[in-house]
């Protein structure tokens, strides 16, 4: 079978790649351009840990095929942080200590990110809400939810 | 028919370790030329944070700061022996191997830098932040980065060494059955909270105030960590997971994340978290293993917060609605 040029911007850079048709994202981001920040949990689109941002917009990418992406502009978390200084979303993470063995991070950053991109205040009930769509086994949620409350709560001293 | 409240308590004694062959771990532990220490394992950091703890079980024993420490976990091929990370193990058994390791490879340092000060090793101390100084003379001192230049270049000397730690395996005594199948107890307590709607089945649990007993707590923040997480996870056990609702019938099992019912952030009870620390007498440092104890007590005390509001008592797991109006029924037929 042929295969699709798809082309797209990830992370800030041109990216092209031949891709099957029916490749989902998630297997061009992590095996073909290596970009392993999108995990695969259930690939199924109940899990949330293969988030990443599409033209602004939180999307499953284990459920969107990479031949839809053509000319989208794609975000994951390993192109967060900028000259080696994290995202405040990485940095609260760690300072919060919202992560154990990580699988979820990636995925819950990202919604996050997306959720604080159109709220920058956002309530403990909007927080909640965002990262509804995201399962974590090892945290209990509350140490993510105060990470996500405690980066807005930077972003806002900083812009002030 | 009512949302009834009820509140429910249960203290828990738990073991570390386990007992089938014997419970061992080993440790290496050695310098690089440039006076970073290296910890080699085959203990497996499952995310619960085991390299951090190591790392700073070992900067405390050879008296160097955590950051120059490596942990190595990397191959269960080729690494020193470890029966595993299980039964809140970890910290405890690869602890008290990786302190003899350090210890020995401190030994040597200590030697190394005896040579280059010309003095008794036993005359001198680390001040934890890198040097090496003699006691009550702390003008004469030596850089671990020098003495570890030395022993590699000059004194042909390995700063390393060798931990074991086994607890040997126990054997019930005829007469009695007494025996020791694990060592070093943690303990905790739990109240629970909770509302049952009396038509429905459906708990909901208001809040979880929990006490853990764990030794001293070696990273308290990740201790706490463990704890909050943990919390949450009994409370999932004792109402929601399961792959096997009807078991020994497989109908009605989950088969992937959209059938296997976890709590979710919107579905959290109110949680506190009090650590008592008794350092143990055996642990490395005093640390019990806290680890899969912190998911232990929610789930008799919401069995017994169930009990107490609506007087039924339900001993399998998890506790559904189903299970709930199914024990009031027959209650109500008594």
């Amino acid at each position: 079978m042929a295969k699709v040029p798809v082309q797209f911007t990830l992370n800030g850079s041109e990216t092209a790649e031949f891709v099957d048709s029916g490749t989902t994202l998630l297997h061009t981001l992590r095996d073909k351009i290596g970009d392993t920040s999108p995990k695969g949990g259930c690939h199924q689109g109940t899990c949330g840990a293969c988030s990443v941002i599409i033209d602004g917009e939180l999307r499953l990418s284990c459920l969107t095929l990479a031949e839809t992406c053509d000319g989208a502009v794609i975000s994951t978390t390993s192109g967060l942080s900028e000259n080696g200084i994290l995202h405040p979303l990485q940095r609260a993470f760690l300072d919060t200590f919202a992560t154990q063995c990580g699988f979820c991070t990636p995925g819950m950053i990202m919604a996050a990110k997306v959720l604080l991109d159109h709220t920058p205040n956002p309530s403990r009930d909007e927080v909640v809400e965002a990262l509804s769509g995201n399962i974590c086994r090892c945290t209990g949620y509350e140490p993510i939810i105060q990470a996500v409350l405690t980066a807005a709560r930077s972003n806002s001293q900083n812009a002030a | 028919m009512a949302i009834r409240r009820g509140r429910g308590v249960a203290a828990i004694n738990y073991p570390t370790g386990m007992n089938l062959g014997g419970d061992p771990t080993q440790a290496l532990v050695h310098s690089t030329p440039t006076g970073n220490f290296m910890v080699t394992l085959s203990s497996v950091d499952l995310g619960q944070g085991m390299k951090q703890i190591m790392a700073q079980i070992c900067a405390e024993t050879i008296g160097v700061p955590t950051d120059r420490v490596v942990v190595d976990t990397a191959d269960t091929d080729t690494g020193p022996h470890c029966m595993g990370t299980f039964a809140s193990r970890g910290t405890h058994r690869a602890g008290n191997a990786v302190i003899q390791a350090a210890r020995e490879a401190r030994q040597v340092m200590l030697e190394v830098a005896a040579e280059e000060l010309e003095v008794n090793a036993s005359d001198l101390e680390t001040d934890g932040q890198g040097k090496i100084l003699v006691k009550g003379a702390p003008q004469k001192s030596i850089s671990i980065f020098d003495v570890a230049l030395s022993a590699h270049f000059k004194r042909g000397r390995s700063i390393s060494g060798r931990g074991m730690f086994l607890i040997p395996r126990s054997y019930p005594e005829k007469e009695t059955g007494a025996m020791k199948p694990s060592t070093c107890y943690a303990h905790a307590c739990t109240v629970a909270e909770v509302e049952v709607d009396d038509e429905t089945g459906e708990v909901t649990v208001l809040t979880v105030k929990n006490v853990f007993e764990i030794g001293r707590a070696l990273n308290p923040k990740m201790v706490e960590q463990q704890l909050v997480g943990g919390s949450w996870m009994g409370i999932s056990h004792a109402l929601y997971e399961t792959t096997e609702p009807y078991y020994p019938n497989r109908d009605h099992g989950g088969t992937d994340f959209n059938q296997y019912l976890m709590p979710g952030p919107g579905d959290l009870a109110e949680t506190e978290i009090i650590v008592l620390e008794r350092p143990s007498a055996d642990g490395p440092y005093g640390a019990k293993g806290p680890g899969e104890m912190c998911a232990n007590p929610q789930i008799p005390a919401v069995a017994n917060a169930v009990f107490d509001a609506v007087g039924v008592r339900i001993d399998t797991l998890p506790i559904t609605p189903e299970r709930i109006l199914r024990a009031l029924k027959a209650q109500a037929a008594n």
